[in-house]
């Protein structure tokens, strides 16, 4: 059912765990659907990613994406993390199976809620970064509605 | 490989499959033709009728081999639905049932039938005053199973067969998790109708059967030929109704044995589970359940997850969780028993057979224990409970 890319992040995800005073935190998702994720960024100043963390509850794609999508934002600056979008996420673990493709959208999700937190506590505006939404299946439904 | 989903499905014992053998090559004949080599074949389906009769106190010639359970649910509920329609169109069923019957009763909601669903206790059990209140002068049907499939409770038949006869409705029990495992008879419990299916006790996959107690008005429906006296056309699958007869046979004389064994292991692996892994939870009534059946739900994680970390380890299991489901929302069961959504995502089966060891279930713990936990290492719920300090 997963690619080997999949199961190898699910098996051994990189960067679990929690940032202490992180300069973003962002948590998306919902217990109702069964995925929560929660990511942590270390951000130095001059904006480049030099940690990012993760905890997630969810099925093996939901923990893949959070792992595979730390992954990509590290190194980056915090436009160029704007740009790790579900589907580089989707791409770089070679696929996921159509019913967990939400799981990639809730791992940009994340990305984005934690730049949010970062802009908010810095007080400065990412250009092209919308405020997150918390209910991730809210925004699915919105789309499949359009 | 421990295997733990026999809830799922069943192995073909070896004599089972021994018994089947000459159906193939040999006997190949179509039961229903006249001539003397066919007569072989009639006569082992002959045999294999009586014996899954016998294990509920049935007639032979009451019993109508099926290609498994959800066709024989499908048949009672919607056939019985369709012939009783003139003294009315209102069913009762459980929320608790198999998708077989209430996928089943829902497309006749479409077809113009009410349907009520009584609910059930947080054990499982359904309630039984909510049962009685539900009856109308136009209800012709209540289907309850006999035991379920999720959280292995075992259902009160008798007290629902009293009270369907009382009102003169005609009962129908799914009883495709409890043949062969409980002791089950008809007369006793007031059952008119009732479904099996092979491989759920070691019989192959792809026959089951319909029990349709004599006198009951209810039409074919697979139409066709005149195989099972004109109610359910199709050549005989002879091979599989021989070893449904002979796992039938073996299951009637091992019933007490292998409940006895199966329980003293799926208790075992209860009182570990819960003493050994905190926040955890048993689902389903704890003494009147499935002999195999175990059913848990450990908070802070989810079931795929858990899943997939126990196939790395050889063990078979499965889940409630949405995401085995295709759906985004857990097991219809668990939350009927008034489990909330996060709580009812992280559940987990484990299904025992009369092969199953306790040194397979002491692995099981061992390896279950240390999943639990490195989920939960990973889990934001988990996180924010310890924060919170609610431990």
């Amino acid at each position: 059912m997963y690619s080997e890319k999949v199961m190898d992040h699910f098996n051994n995800p990189r960067n679990v765990g929690e940032i202490e005073n992180p300069s973003g935190v962002g948590t998306v998702g919902n217990a109702k659907c069964g995925d929560i994720m929660r990511m942590y960024l270390d951000i130095d100043d001059n904006g480049v990613i030099k940690e990012a963390k993760f905890k997630t509850f969810g099925c093996g794609a939901a923990v893949a994406t959070s792992s595979m999508a730390t992954e990509l934002v590290k190194g980056k600056t915090v436009r160029e993390a704007l740009e790790v979008t579900n589907k580089a996420v989707c791409e770089a673990l070679d696929g996921l199976p159509p019913v967990k493709v939400h799981c990639s959208l809730l791992a940009e999700e994340a990305i984005h809620a934690a730049l949010w937190d970062y802009a908010e506590k810095n007080h400065i505006v990412i250009e092209g970064l919308e405020k997150p939404v918390n209910d991730i299946e809210e925004k699915i439904s919105e789309e499949e509605n359009e | 490989m421990i295997y733990l989903d026999n809830a799922a499905t069943t192995k073909v014992t070896e004599d089972v499959f021994e018994a089947m053998k000459p159906y193939f090559c040999e006997n190949y004949a179509n039961p229903s033709a006249v001539y003397s080599f066919a007569g072989k074949s009639m006569k082992a389906v002959d045999e294999a009728r009586h014996e899954v009769a016998s294990l509920i106190g049935a007639k032979d010639n009451e019993i109508y081999f099926t290609a498994g359970g959800s066709e024989a649910d499908n048949w009672a509920i919607k056939a019985a639905a369709e012939a009783n329609k003139d003294k009315g169109k209102h069913i009762i069923t459980s929320t608790i049932e198999h998708h077989a019957v209430l996928h089943t009763c829902q497309y006749l909601e479409k077809q113009g039938f009410e349907v009520t669903y009584v609910g059930v206790d947080e054990n499982g059990t359904i309630k039984l005053d909510e049962l009685k209140a539900a009856i109308r002068p136009d209800t012709i049907l209540i289907t309850v199973m006999a035991a379920n499939n999720e959280i292995g409770t075992i259902e009160p038949l008798k007290e629902i067969g009293a009270i369907a006869r009382e009102h003169h409705i005609l009962f129908h029990t799914d009883a495709v998790q409890a043949y062969g495992h409980i002791p089950l008879n008809v007369d006793e419990l007031g059952i008119d109708m009732l479904s099996a299916s092979g491989h759920k006790f070691h019989a192959p996959k792809g026959i089951g059967f319909l029990y349709i107690r004599n006198g009951v008005k209810i039409g074919s429906f697979v139409q066709g030929g005149a195989q099972e006296r004109s109610r359910r056309a199709g050549t005989l699958n002879t091979s599989g109704i021989v070893g449904m007869g002979a796992a039938a046979k073996l299951a009637g004389e091992k019933l007490q044995e292998n409940s006895k064994k199966e329980i003293a292991l799926r208790d075992h692996l209860i009182e570990r589970v819960l003493a050994e892994i905190p926040y955890s939870r048993l689902n389903g009534e704890r003494v009147n359940r499935l002999p195999g059946n175990a059913n848990f739900c450990f908070r802070f994680i989810e079931g795929e997850s858990l899943l997939i970390l126990l196939d790395q380890k050889g063990i078979c299991a499965s889940s409630g969780s949405a995401c085995t489901s295709g759906s985004l929302d857990p097991s219809h069961v668990l939350l009927a028993i008034g489990l909330p959504h996060e709580i009812a995502h992280g559940s987990l089966r484990l299904t025992l057979s009369e092969d199953t060891t306790k040194e397979e279930i002491d692995f099981t713990v061992d390896e279950l224990k240390k999943i639990v936990e490195r989920l939960r290492s990973m889990s934001p719920l988990y996180e924010d409970f310890v924060k919170s300090g609610k431990q």
